[in-house]
């Protein structure tokens, strides 16, 4: 049965499991639009600038572990969404944006809101696709849908010129796709495992570094059996955070840049790492050429490129977290290392990364750990980029899996309340905090109008110190304490959210942390809490740039506290 | 194993944007690639690519591994190590005098090229060979005057074998 383009759009997505969409409409996606009333199974979700509608589509795809779909028009309209697809690709998120295009004739013409967007996404993508005819749709949609959600994950952009929405084509929707070029291992190689499982065993002083692989392959429990049977330390990177419990007995916590001292030193003294679909980014290593220099390394991967890429591998295992993991686990004997982790508790006595000094102003870490306490861990923390993030990394304890969203690779401000709103979306029986800051809270602010409109129940923690706070903690420990424009004015945005229709309070003091919480939790809709902090607060432990692991940067001690 | 020069051959599907996402992707990762040659191959729909990039084994197996991700390539191999075949084509435009032309054509039956434009001023030659062969002759050549050069990148097939 003949269909036109638009229609063939909607039947495919919906075909794919798509229950959402977020975007906003523009002149070249209008035919698609259009048919949204015949087809109500397609929630769309009207966001108030594109770049809140990819990075809403990345926050639904990381929650609910499926693609997200955001939709935008030509020209500026598909400009805006890049910085949400480079967040994407950066984190290997499954997000599939749509755009419109100028008609056919008149691509290549400089038209109206024409732009190249499959040229300008060419490296942030893992795959686009410009349709040039409507019997193509389909087939290009189930090849997108495919690419974005296997192997290791990604952002796949269609662009669909006007005139091929409204043309008329048969609908068949494919089985299956033919790509011979789109190859990727699930099963790691059997040789490579029992090398590896070899190494373990003969290991006196192993680490695992957990990534995001894990969680994205869903391995929690194959996780879990490889630690707990051979009694391995495990450390994670930013977003492999909920990929183990943070309660757990053999979790020691975030590594890198501001990962806890207890960890870095634990790498730093391993013999052996077991890397698990992490990709040795520099904010995990530190300077590469002396990470954990006295180790071997096994690194387990989906994407071989990544296997060498930064740091070498004594065992690279090219395949699915969950599948290598279960195989592993047939063959690992049972060890204990009781001499390697006594040695872990006592850097972690040692090097209290976690303890909040003591005074009389709000501290954000404070704050972080209430919020904790109060959810129980029963939440999807999702945060901004910056301070705020390394606060809400370091100090909630993430207990289940797949808790903590954040822009990892990209770093994008602006990222948290978009994000949550996709997150919250897509898991609406989960508690949504999104934890800001005041700096990018401002970068995509204009989404308080999408989350007043669809009452999206989120509740919104700003950790507001008045000043773009990483980058004055930088320019206080690099640039000799000169404040170049981080300071900022900032409106009331307890006002603003209630112009927004939003309830919100201030917090000022420690005594009305607990309560403001209590209260964002028991009201039933999204509801704002702008934390005033201590403005000057630095995130520690930290490892400065260029610098080793180990050379570690700790809170210092209240006598040297009257630093300048 | 070193910063040599190795020859990548890559096995492409034949679809519009194929060579700008290879080439986008040698630029962004900040890949040193020597010369790029890209023609059909036996296969229909299926193009061939040669890669020519300088860099030590690690660097070089990262460009092939990034460049065998792209959706669209089929596949890669480093067939340096192998036996192989490898052939580059120069067109080199280069003075001629009455006094030097027979000096030329000399040179050009020696290197068995062919000349395959003949002006007042000037002459053309076609060589085809490995590049040390093309290098050769430019730099006989050289001495004559060259107007204009114009070659395409290494294309190369292992021997024998399949």
């Amino acid at each position: 049965m003949k269909k036109t383009g638009a229609q063939i759009l909607c039947e495919s997505l919906i075909r794919e499991g798509v229950e959402v969409l977020f975007g906003i409409l523009g002149g070249a996606v209008l035919p698609i639009y259009d048919t949204f009333p015949k087809y109500p199974q397609l929630r769309h979700i009207l966001v108030r600038h594109e770049q809140g509608a990819a990075h809403a589509a990345d926050g639904y795809a990381r929650a609910t572990q499926k693609a997200g779909v955001c939709m935008a028009t030509s020209g500026p309209g598909a400009t805006n969404l890049v910085t949400g697809i480079a967040n994407a690709y950066m984190d290997s998120s499954p997000v599939i944006a749509i755009t419109g295009q100028v008609a056919r004739p008149f691509i290549g013409k400089d038209a109206f809101q024409e732009t190249d967007i499959t040229g300008i996404t060419l490296p942030i993508t893992k795959h686009n696709y410009l349709v040039t005819d409507a019997s193509e749709l389909a087939k290009t949609v189930k090849e997108a849908f495919y690419i974005a959600q296997t192997g290791r994950p990604g952002p796949v952009l269609i662009d669909i010129p006007r005139d091929v929405q409204q043309e008329e084509a048969e609908f068949a929707y494919p089985d299956k796709v033919d790509l011979p070029g789109y190859k990727f291992v699930s099963r790691g190689h059997s040789v490579q495992i029992k090398r590896a499982v070899k190494l373990i065993s003969k290991a006196e002083r192993p680490v695992i570094i957990a990534g995001r692989g894990i969680i994205i392959s869903q391995a929690y429990d194959e996780f879990k059996e490889l630690a707990e049977k051979a009694q391995i330390p495990v450390v994670s990177t930013l977003l492999g955070i909920g990929s183990f419990p943070g309660n757990h007995v053999l979790n020691f916590g975030m590594l890198g840049m501001h990962g806890m001292a207890y960890a870095n030193l634990a790498v730093q003294n391993a013999d052996l790492i077991i890397a698990v679909g992490m990709r040795f980014d520099d904010r995990a290593t530190a300077n590469a050429k002396d990470f954990a220099s006295q180790a071997n390394i096994i690194h387990i991967d989906i994407d071989p490129a990544e296997i060498g890429k930064n740091v070498p591998i004594d065992i690279p295992i090219v395949g699915d977290a969950k599948s290598v993991l279960k195989t592993m686990n047939k063959e690992i004997e049972s060890r204990n290392h009781l001499d390697w982790l006594s040695q872990l508790e006592q850097w972690r006595s040692e090097h209290p990364s976690l303890e909040i000094r003591q005074d009389d102003e709000l501290l954000p870490q404070y704050v972080i750990r209430q919020i904790s306490e109060v959810t129980q861990g029963d939440a999807i923390i999702v945060t901004g980029v910056g301070q705020n993030q390394m606060w809400a990394a370091q100090h909630f304890v993430y207990t289940k899996p797949n808790s903590l969203i954040s822009s990892g690779g990209l770093g994008t401000m602006g990222f948290e309340l978009p994000a949550a709103i996709g997150a919250k979306v897509g898991c609406p029986e989960e508690t949504v905090w999104c934890v800001a800051g005041d700096g990018g809270f401002q970068m995509t602010i204009q989404e308080l109008a999408t989350i007043a409109q669809e009452d999206i129940a989120i509740k919104i923690a700003i950790i507001d110190n008045g000043y773009l706070g990483m980058v004055r903690q930088w320019q206080e420990l690099f640039y000799g304490r000169c404040y170049v424009d981080t300071k900022l004015w900032n409106p009331d945005f307890v006002q603003i959210a209630e112009a927004y229709d939003i309830p919100g309070v201030r917090v000022k003091h420690r005594e009305e942390v607990i309560p403001a919480i209590q209260k964002a939790m028991d009201y039933p809709g999204p509801f704002l809490i702008d934390f005033i902090v201590e403005p000057e607060e630095n995130v520690y432990p930290m490892v400065q740039p260029g610098e080793s692991l180990s050379q570690i940067l700790e809170l210092p001690k209240p006598e040297a506290v009257s630093r300048y | 194993m070193s910063n040599t020069k190795h020859t990548l051959v890559a096995l492409v599907e034949d679809k519009p944007g194929v060579l700008n996402r290879a080439a986008s992707l040698f630029r962004r990762r900040d890949f040193n690639i020597q010369s790029l040659a890209v023609g059909c191959s036996e296969q229909p729909g299926l193009s061939r690519m040669t890669v020519v990039v300088g860099g030590d084994s690690a660097e070089v197996e990262q460009v092939r591994k990034q460049l065998d991700k792209l959706i669209n390539v089929v596949r890669v191999t480093d067939i340096t190590e192998e036996d192989i075949v490898t052939r580059e084509l120069a067109l080199i435009k280069v003075k001629a005098t009455a006094s030097t032309r027979s000096e030329i054509i000399q040179i050009v039956d020696i290197f068995r090229a062919n000349i395959v434009d003949v002006a007042s001023d000037s002459l053309t030659v076609e060589v085809t060979g490995d590049e040390d062969k093309v290098n050769s002759l430019f730099e006989l050549l050289r001495g004559f005057g060259i107007k204009e050069i114009n070659r395409t990148g290494r294309i190369a097939l292992t021997r024998g074998g399949i």
